[in-house]
């Protein structure tokens, strides 16, 4: 089990697997967002949730492990998406449009052919760390080291390919396969993450931590690092506001994020004159 | 000024390339040589067909009619990409994504070394060597987004020098460049075909930065106008300097 020398409220059991979960998608949600946002896809995890909605709609209907069927959508909605804009028969936005509203229909429609939204799928929709399982935070810790190794393995060209895709091409770099590992990698993460911070939350975690990090940031890898650690922090403040103040806590994570990005904001829009010349002489 | 013998290898190759968008033609029997050491440059005026031209060249956009071939193989199945380095005109990078000089550079090389492997000392050395080629080495830890127009655009050269290439291929890369980067870029060309024997085709209507170095100039209006020596262009009329007769006045005049 985790150590028991954690400080306050970490000091007990469900708020040490809620961390344990939360730190592992603080993880690897911001790093596959770094990606994302500079493909100018900032939303595509929240549209591949609503996919993933129906995933967990089918799954309570039929029986079936809610996580698999969501990963199961999950993963078709964000190869089509890809596929439609690669082909470019819908834009960006349409196409996510497209799939997102369907994906929510259909979630909707499998919840009233199985008697009418229920508390087991608002836990999907919002999230709720606090009451998560060993075996969901195995599955977590499974599919998030999945993640990562992928990431970092292929970050290199990923990011040639997320910077600049028709140069890309030229140079003969696999640009579709890396755009469709990027959708699948996507969409197991929004799987992964939505135990604990909700499908309809988990955009904010990809995105925000990655906002902050290039107000920072000089550089990609940096970028990168920073998102996580802006991310690993919004968990951790926002496990312990949830506690303290008895509040939602995938609520709580993401204000959190907001908060940091809002705080770092300001800071460096305060910062003297000299020191930001300084920073970009 | 190089020799180009007909002995040397023909790095790309088009022949009786014709193009149409719909019913309107576009390219007519377009024929094009790139030699090893060679230094080209393919100018014309806007809608004179380079782009599309450019664009099966590389293996975009299939001709209608005619052969094209990159080191021997048709542009859609060539493999050794590295062998080909490419400037496109406007490259895509946002100004707000914090990517430095460096890893920029270095997502040149890796069609080179392998994208899926890890990067060793030889391909770190040779993004080092890339970005000095272009005398950015005091800002290679830079964002790029932070640089000036020049300097960004030598940093996408540096990009392509990375696979150490074969051929270089740039789509109008002076294009509102400040006259410092136009020095550092022609002196890389130079460094370029000197140190790898490679053969550059430039895509530009802009050549006083690199007029002493071009050994041919094909003129495009849909079909080639012209195809020959700077000598013989200045011998009807027509200098690649920054005078009154120079060449972007005088490929006004074609329109």
């Amino acid at each position: 089990m985790i150590a028991l020398w954690l400080p306050y409220p970490f000091d007990l059991p469900f708020m040490q697997r809620a961390l344990a979960a939360g730190l592992v998608v603080g993880v690897f949600a911001p790093m596959i967002g770094t990606f994302l946002v500079q493909k100018r896809l900032s939303l595509i995890g929240d549209g591949i949730g609503h996919v993933a909605f129906a995933g967990v709609g089918a799954g309570l209907l039929l029986g079936v492990n809610p996580v698999l069927s969501a990963l199961v959508f999950a993963v078709v909605g964000a190869l089509g998406v890809d596929r439609l804009r690669a082909r470019r028969k819908a834009s960006g936005d349409v196409a996510l449009a497209l799939f997102f509203y369907s994906g929510i229909a259909l979630g909707v429609v499998f919840a009233s052919l199985g008697g009418g939204l229920n508390a087991s799928i608002l836990t999907y929709l919002f999230g709720q760390p606090l009451t998560v399982t060993r075996s969901e935070i195995a599955a977590i810790f499974a599919l998030g080291a999945a993640i990562a190794i992928v990431m970092w393995t292929l970050r290199r060209v990923l990011f040639a390919v997320v910077t600049d895709e028709d140069w890309s091409r030229v140079a003969g770099l696999p640009v579709d396969a890396m755009n469709a590992v990027l959708a699948v990698l996507t969409a197991v993460a929004v799987v992964a993450a939505m135990r604990i911070v909700g499908i309809l939350l988990i955009a904010a975690l990809m995105v925000l931590p990655v906002a902050t990090a290039q107000l920072l940031s000089r550089s990609f890898r940096s970028t990168l690092l920073l998102s996580v650690a802006v991310g690993v922090a919004s968990v951790v403040v926002g496990l312990t506001a949830s506690f303290v103040f008895d509040i939602a806590a995938s609520g709580a994570m993401v204000l959190a994020t907001a908060a940091v990005f809002a705080v770092v904001s300001i800071g460096k829009r305060a910062a003297p004159r000299t020191l930001r010349q300084e920073e970009h002489a | 000024m190089r020799s180009a013998p007909d002995a040397d290898p023909v790095l790309l190759e088009a022949a009786g390339v014709r193009f149409g968008y719909g019913r309107e033609p576009v390219l007519l029997d377009v024929d094009l040589r790139v030699r090893r050491g060679e230094f080209v440059a393919l100018v014309g005026p806007n809608g004179s067909g380079k782009s599309t031209l450019l664009r099966i060249l590389l293996g975009a956009l299939q001709p209608d009619a005619g052969v094209v071939r990159l080191f021997g193989s048709a542009p859609d199945r060539f493999r050794e990409r590295w062998r080909l380095g490419y400037v496109p005109q406007r490259p895509s990078l946002a100004s707000e994504v914090p990517a430095t000089v460096e890893e920029i550079v270095t997502s040149g090389r890796l069609s080179r070394s392998g994208w899926w492997r890890p990067l060793r000392p030889p391909d770190r050395d040779a993004v080092r060597h890339a970005i000095q080629s272009v005398g950015l080495e005091p800002l290679a830890a830079r964002p790029v987004g932070a640089l000036s127009g020049g300097q960004q655009q030598r940093a996408f050269i540096a990009r392509a020098f990375a696979s150490e290439p074969n051929l270089l291929v740039l789509d109008e890369p002076v294009a509102g460049v400040d006259a410092e980067s136009q020095r550092r870029f022609s002196d890389s060309l130079t460094h370029l075909i000197a140190e790898h024997d490679a053969g550059v085709l430039l895509v530009s209507h802009e050549l006083s930065a690199v007029a002493s170095e071009v050994d041919r100039v094909i003129v495009l209006k849909g079909r080639v106008l012209f195809d020959g020596s700077p000598a013989d262009l200045t011998r009807e009329g027509v200098s690649l300097g920054i005078h009154r007769e120079d060449l972007p006045l005088w490929l006004e005049g074609l329109r």
